[in-house]
């Protein structure tokens, strides 16, 4: 079902799209160019075909040791055609920044806000860049592979607790 | 029951809280009617909320241990119920919660996330409440039942009455508090 759109799509964008496969779960997915992704969402969106209204999850991917570092992906939904389509842009750490697609779905604003506090990826034309769940003091972005897991920045200083045992395990190393 | 919580450890008499007898004919009585009228302020914060509504509700009620009404204030507030994980972020507003209470003034870490961290142990937790506030007891579990946070608030009650409580409590202020506006 979700053929013909991947097909609608290779067929307008041949440049800007490539590589569709078949994901897990029956999923279409394909590979859209950084540069491109802003009119790739806006003829989804606006195909009477197509008419992907929602974008119920972009989130972003860090492969820590390929180049290029990060990937931000796009799920698509239509409710009105019920299909769904996954796009995957490669975004590499030296240019770590990929056009906005919120002048297209209102429905990513927080998405690509989350993408920029966790992973470091800038979006050029978001009208509200800054931090989503981690606090303005924060420094880093902690989602990144080579952030350390346990990385705390506390605000308040720590009571020194002595006369609490902690006990060993994972709790302790901290 | 209470012959179970005799024998729990940690509840010893510091030096400074030892009393004399007419201190003690004092203190008993006071320690009787804080323990039994504790106005929590239920600092709630993630999925432990749920069993503290439960626990404030009709089968487990907390009402008989006379701890029913939740102050949202902290300053009408003697107990602190921390429930639930406290972030980073959200720190320094449970000191400054803290800060703003009257003495007397109990605190106690409701489930693991605020006993501990919990099991985020990651960039964004606070590895236990104690390590931003002092704790009095400490109720583990994720979520604790209802019944397991009774426990815990009998084991303060009983901490409560073991303390020393004045009729007039004259205590210097800590350094550095001026009297200002």
């Amino acid at each position: 079902m979700s053929k013909a759109v991947i097909d609608a799509l290779v067929a307008r964008f041949p440049d800007a799209v490539h590589d569709p496969y078949v994901g897990v779960g029956g999923d279409d997915c394909a590979f859209v160019r950084k540069e491109r992704i802003a009119d790739v969402c806006r003829f989804l969106k606006e195909d009477p075909a197509l008419d992907f209204n929602q974008a119920p999850y972009v989130t972003a991917v860090d492969y820590l040791g390929v180049e290029p570092r990060f990937e931000v992906v796009y799920n698509l939904t239509s409710t009105s055609k019920n299909h769904r389509i996954r796009l995957r842009v490669k975004v590499p750490e030296d240019d770590c920044q990929i056009p906005s697609v919120w002048g297209v779905w209102r429905g990513v604003d927080w998405f690509e806000r989350y993408c920029w506090d966790m992973y470091g990826i800038r979006f050029p034309g978001h009208p509200d860049h800054r931090r989503l769940f981690m606090y303005d003091e924060f420094q880093g972005h902690p989602l990144r592979k080579d952030y350390p897991l346990r990385g705390r920045q506390p605000l308040v200083p720590e009571r020194p607790v002595e006369e609490i045992y902690r006990g060993p395990g994972p709790g302790g190393r901290d | 029951m209470s012959a179970d919580l005799d024998v729990v450890p940690g509840i010893t008499t510091r030096r400074e809280e030892a009393m004399s007898t007419l201190q003690k004919l004092v203190s008993a009585p006071l320690g009787w009617a804080r323990k039994y009228s504790l106005y929590q302020y239920p600092f709630v914060t993630a999925c432990c909320g749920i069993e503290y509504m439960s626990l404030a509700c009709a089968r487990y009620d907390v009402a008989r241990f006379g701890a029913e009404i939740p102050r949202f204030s902290p300053r009408q507030a003697d107990l602190l119920l921390v429930v639930g994980t406290v972030n980073c972020k959200q720190a320094p507003v449970l000191k400054r919660v803290f800060e703003q209470m009257a003495e007397p003034k109990w605190v106690i870490a409701f489930g693991v996330c605020a006993s501990s961290g919990g099991f985020y142990d990651n960039y964004a937790t606070v590895q236990g409440i104690d390590r931003v506030i002092p704790v009095d007891v400490y109720i583990p579990g994720c979520p604790p039942r209802p019944e397991q946070v009774l426990d815990g608030l009998m084991l303060l009650q009983k901490k409560i009455q073991g303390q020393k409580h004045t009729l007039i409590d004259r205590q210097a202020l800590p350094a550095g508090t001026g009297r200002g506006p």
